[in-house]
């Protein structure tokens, strides 16, 4: 057993954990934020951005020193490659999440406008399948990951239903057009959430797996167990 | 050119321990080959049951079909035949010590009757450029000893002697085990080049090195061929999962 390269796996692992934990946060704040018309949930979101990108920056550099310094092979290869990619996408989660933020700050400056959209619904979808995305990480549970491949379906009609509403509110309601467009904008940064939460599943697939299941193209068989004793 | 290898249920013993299980394997005409697993898994005795070194050792046999193209390695075929079509190159290199470079590479022609020295001359200086030492030998190929070489060119040399009878695949047993990244670099890069000519089976402790040569690798564990397959499938998905935990560290 390689002690020490183990020791950076399971260091690697709880650092993506902590990170998909501030990303998490940082959508729920938006969502939350979103509901209440929350000035301070908003400026919370965007303080805590750069600790995002911090620990985005110490997951990359512990990943290629592993890679550079230990050479894995097989599941820890495909694992850290898995963790480099999840990184990358919790990051924009977190960009996400700003945009959004901003977006509420421009609504709130606005008289409030009853809008026939449940932006709140897909907030609540989305950030289900964020937090599924890292509970299969956590598990190293493919299944898992899978079902959350099948709820970005959902968001994403959400998503369209949402434009085709919004647009006609536009067109019928020119006074709140751009109350309108804010949450035309936000329903699109959540359906990139989504996206982003999908990108997640697909790795952990990888990882486990070693099966690349992106873009819909059909998996290869499994190559053997579940991983359940790695990192 | 090389040949392929198609091995059906070889067994191996060393008096009443058996080394090797019912080993079937079929390694394919001009690529190289890896065979990895932990010490005493019978990688080494796999290789040399192949051109016959396994029963040189007192008590060894083998029981099993090994063909090589169209020859029956266990049936009908001597011995020194057999070495003559597959080279074999071991961990520690091993130049004959008193005898010049060109001697070194000229020694196995010469023990099969060959004499004529113009042929002689074209064949030693082929084999030294194949195993891509010509350049730095070629100006004291008769004053130098095989010995005076560094040990990445003594490496190099005992290719080129085992290039020089032309066989149709070479054995590689560790070639690099004893040598600097520098020397195991041209070894690498040069089986690399070989495979063209040659059918190459290889022997290494170093994964990395089997990820970097071998187009082909098999994973053996107690005497047995557990996995058998393309190399990146090997070290990216394989698909039992004891090759998975010996390449990744996990055993062995």
């Amino acid at each position: 057993m390689r002690t020490r390269f183990q020791q950076g796996l399971d260091e690697l692992r709880a650092r993506l954990l902590r990170m998909g934990g501030l990303a998490e946060q940082a959508v729920d704040r938006a969502c939350q934020a979103y509901t209440d018309r929350d000035l301070a949930r908003c400026h919370m979101v965007l303080e805590g951005e750069s600790q995002i990108n911090q620990a985005e920056r110490e997951i990359d550099e512990l990943a290629f020193d592993l890679l550079a310094m230990q050479q894995p092979m097989a599941v820890d290869l495909r694992f850290i490659l898995a963790v480099t990619k999840i990184n990358s996408d919790l990051e924009r989660v977190g960009d996400q999440a700003v945009n959004i933020a901003e977006r509420i700050m421009d609504m709130v400056e606005l008289p409030k406008a009853d809008l026939p959209v449940d932006i709140a619904r897909m907030a609540a979808a989305v950030s289900a399948m964020v937090r599924r995305s890292l509970e299969s990480f956590i598990e190293g549970k493919a299944e898992l990951a899978q079902a959350v491949l099948e709820m970005d379906n959902v968001v994403d009609r959400m998503r369209d239903d949402a434009f085709i509403t919004l647009v006609k509110t536009m067109n019928d309601r020119p006074e709140v057009t751009r109350q309108a467009l804010d949450a035309l904008l936000i329903a699109r940064n959540l359906e990139r959430v989504a996206d982003h939460a999908t990108n997640i599943a697909e790795d952990v697939i990888f990882w486990v797996r070693g099966a690349d299941v992106r873009h819909n193209v059909a998996p290869e068989p499994p190559v053997h167990q579940e991983v359940t004793d790695t990192p | 050119m090389g040949v392929g290898i198609k091995v059906d249920k070889l067994n191996a013993w060393f008096g009443k321990t058996q080394a090797l299980h019912d080993i079937s394997i079929e390694v394919p005409a001009n690529h190289a080959t890896a065979v990895i697993g932990p010490s005493g898994c019978g990688k080494s005795t796999f290789v040399r049951c192949l051109n016959r070194m396994h029963e040189t050792v007192p008590e060894a046999r083998a029981t099993g079909r090994v063909r090589m193209g169209d020859l029956d390695i266990y049936n009908g075929t001597s011995a020194v035949q057999i070495r003559r079509q597959i080279g074999m190159v071991f961990q520690k290199p091993n130049p004959f010590p008193t005898m010049s470079i060109y001697d070194n590479v000229a020694a196995g022609l010469r023990l099969n009757g060959f004499s004529d020295r113009k042929r002689l001359n074209e064949i030693v200086e082929r084999s030294l450029k194949l195993s891509a030492l010509w350049e730095e030998v070629k100006d004291t190929l008769k004053k130098k000893s095989g010995a005076s070489l560094s040990g990445g060119q003594q490496q190099r040399l005992c290719i080129a002697r085992a290039l020089a009878v032309e066989p149709q695949v070479l054995l590689m047993d560790e070639p690099c085990s004893a040598l600097d990244p520098i020397s195991t670099g041209k070894i690498e890069e040069l089986i690399f080049q070989l495979k063209e000519k040659f059918t190459i089976v290889i022997v290494t402790h170093n994964m990395q090195q089997a990820s970097r040569v071998a187009e082909f690798t098999g994973f053996f564990l107690l005497g047995k061929l557990i996995e058998f397959d393309k190399t990146e499938k090997i070290f990216t998905t394989p698909s039992d999962k004891r090759t998975e935990d010996y390449i990744t560290g996990r055993f062995g």
